[in-house]
């Protein structure tokens, strides 16, 4: 679905993916995990045009998409679920989920953003409870929950998500996760990316580590989480303190 | 029946994305965590961050069993001790011995690519699987042992030896499927027959050979005395052990797992790859390995790579079988001999036993090589005209296949000596 060879991008005179190779295959959920700096919300912005690439390729569903526009990149069918939610506080939890379905607009009968509207209700029967609270008011696991939602909307081939846990209470990521289990189990694609490397990689099926932009470990996810390097580094385990105890 | 369809029959354009990614991955993790490895890539002006496409692999320099020797015996391990729960060593046979090691996940993954070429060959769980491989140092047995559990099959951990023993527990325990090396398969074979066993009354299926060259007429010939299918497989220790590549039961080539591996094929005198198709030596690199990564390892084994696709649906490609080693090619009178070229010959002519020996000496400025083969009790005891005929028949077929003409001398069945693992079939007396 999503295939990147040697992609290099960075800001001004920074570089900062070096040559990052990478897929995700069609019902995947992939997780990138790295330290913060590694370029991990680079790449992400880089797959969606916003963040400006120097070389290599990004082929989703075989076209290349380096030279899209963002709004493109989000019509062909891969759409972004920002990091920190950036959900619009002062519209009401409907309109930002209808402004998700603006892509999908033009053109198109009103009754099919009823019928999406409808889905997102099923999947999220939070969010009809308070369709019409402002979305500043929402509580951070119910904006997190709008920002997949409105994600959604646009019928995305390829659902991104960025550090959809940060900030959130452990109760909360864990639903989170499990909504994030459910779109893969319902027949989604979902490239995730987390600091938060177990709960990423305990749902993923595949992972990918970035280390100062370079991919250093490819491989399932029970194969990352048993790895001793990932755990040092990533999962805050540190192995030869534990022998010592 | 496939063990990981979505890798044996991922599509070329996949699997070749998915090589290089693992590749980059790889190069980079040696490049940080192996000083040879760095200090390698330094000398030739590499930086793993330069790596674009597959490709690429061929401005690497090779890896050898010297090197290997020369770091012994951690030098080359891309983690630490503490990371690695097993260590397997070469038997040293050939000089000292080299020392390789497995992560936790290095283990899971080797399981994995055994249960891939133990399914190719027939095996499922419902099987009784006798392991006839040294258990220990060498990696045959464990290695097909983990791989066999994995599939689920009940597996008799036997080791190699004691003959005897191996062929009452075959009778008794019901075997299905028998894993050993091909010289060792006959011996079992000889030794059912001098019991006076019927073989019909075992319940052998399929068998499982590798560890040494063999040829399509031994393969025959255990297939017909032992009633089972049997097919070829392939690996070494310095690259994982059993499981890098595998016969499926077309048994025409070895399925190679690349998505694990990327292999080449190269003169063993240049160095450059061969045209497609053409016979070298096999070059092996690991994309997946953690604890012992090996970057273009030179293993020694000659083949030719096949391209064609396979009725059986892998599109994993196939390596032919291994046609002998360049350590074991010998020039006799200049010209390149390889001992399965006189295996192939003497399986083909009847009244032949597939037990031989070359014995390479040197006569005056000359070298002379004869042939010794056992011949059945049928012959040995007929007449001299007879003895004659046959002895010409195997020098004139030798003569036309190798370019020179070698001595033949008939001796009788099981005066040759015998192998439990490895088969010595060169005697060379010439002391080069």
């Amino acid at each position: 679905m999503l295939r990147i060879k040697n992609l290099q991008a960075g800001y001004g005179r920074l570089t900062v993916l070096r040559k990052v190779t990478m897929h995700i295959s069609f019902g995947e959920i992939v997780s990138i995990i790295g330290a913060n700096g590694a370029g991990k919300t680079t790449l992400l912005k880089a797959i969606c045009g916003l963040v400006r690439t120097r070389d290599g390729e990004i082929l989703f569903d075989r076209r290349d998409i380096r030279a899209l526009s963002t709004e493109s990149i989000v019509k062909l069918g891969c759409s972004l679920v920002p990091e920190g939610r950036q959900v619009f506080a002062p519209m009401t939890v409907r309109e930002n989920l209808v402004l998700g379905w603006y892509v999908q607009y033009r053109g198109r009968h009103g009754d099919e953003v009823k019928r999406e509207l409808d889905r997102m209700f099923e999947l999220f029967p939070r969010l009809k409870e308070r369709q019409k609270q402002l979305a500043g008011t929402l509580s951070g696991g119910e904006q997190q929950m709008l920002a997949i939602a409105r994600a959604l909307m646009s019928k995305p081939k390829l659902i991104m998500m960025d550090e959809p846990s940060m900030g959130l209470a452990p109760l909360v990521v864990k639903d989170i996760f499990a909504i994030i289990v459910r779109l893969r189990d319902e027949g989604n694609t979902v490239l995730l990316i987390e600091q938060n490397a177990k709960a990423a990689l305990s749902v993923a099926d595949r992972g990918y580590v970035l280390e100062t932009g370079r991919i250093i470990l490819e491989g399932r996810a029970e194969d990352l989480l048993a790895n001793r390097d990932v755990q040092r580094a990533y999962l805050g385990r540190d192995l030869d303190a534990e022998v010592k105890i | 029946m496939y063990w990981e369809p979505e890798y044996e029959t991922m599509g070329k354009d996949e699997r070749e994305q998915l090589q290089l990614e693992r590749l980059q991955s790889t190069l980079r993790r040696v490049y940080l965590n192996v000083p040879f490895y760095r200090k390698k890539f330094d000398e030739v002006g590499i930086d793993p961050d330069d790596f674009t496409s597959l490709s690429d692999l061929r401005k690497l320099p090779f890896t050898t069993k010297n090197d290997l020797r020369d770091n012994y015996p951690y030098g080359l391990f891309a983690v630490p001790l503490r990371e690695v729960v097993r260590i397997h060593a070469s038997s040293g046979t050939t000089g000292m011995s080299t020392v390789v090691g497995y992560t936790r996940n290095d283990i899971k993954t080797w399981s994995n690519l055994v249960a891939r070429i133990l399914t190719a060959g027939g095996i499922t769980k419902d099987d009784v699987v006798q392991i006839a491989f040294g258990y220990g140092l060498f990696t045959g047995g464990h290695g097909l042992h983990y791989g066999a559990e994995r599939i689920g099959a009940s597996v008799i951990p036997i080791s190699s030896g004691n003959t005897r023993r191996q062929v009452k527990i075959m009778q008794d325990f019901k075997t299905t499927a028998l894993i050993c090396t091909p010289s060792y398969a006959l011996l079992i074979a000889d030794t059912i027959q001098e019991l006076g066993i019927n073989i019909n009354s075992l319940s052998l299926k399929y068998g499982l050979f590798g560890a040494e060259p063999w040829s399509e007429g031994m393969r025959q010939e255990i297939q017909e005395r032992l009633k089972i299918m049997a097919t070829d497989n392939y690996g070494l220790s310095e690259v994982m052990g059993p499981g890098v590549a595998g016969e499926c039961l077309e048994r025409n080539g070895l399925h190679i797992s690349e998505d694990h591996f990327i292999v080449e094929v190269v003169d063993p005198n240049t160095l450059e790859a061969v045209a497609p198709g053409g016979v070298g030596e096999l070059v092996i690199t690991t994309l997946t390995k953690e604890a012992f990564p090996v970057i273009r390892f030179r293993t020694r084994d000659l083949t030719r790579l096949m391209q064609e696709p396979c009725p059986c649906g892998r599109t994993l490609m196939r390596m032919s079988r291994v046609m002998g080693r360049t350590d074991d090619m010998l020039i006799i009178r200049g010209v390149n001999v390889f001992p399965s070229q006189i295996e192939a010959i003497l399986c083909d002519i009847e009244g032949t036993e597939p037990h031989y020996q070359i014995v390479v000496e040197r006569k005056g400025a000359l070298d002379a090589a004869t042939v010794l083969v056992e011949v059945s009790e049928a012959i040995f005891f007929d007449e001299m005209k007879k003895q004659n005929e046959l002895i010409d028949l195997i020098r004139k077929r030798l003569a036309a296949e190798l370019g020179i003409s070698v001595d033949v001398k008939l001796v009788e069945k099981k005066t040759l000596e015998r192998f439990e693992g490895k088969a010595r079939r060169v005697i060379d007396n010439r002391m080069l």
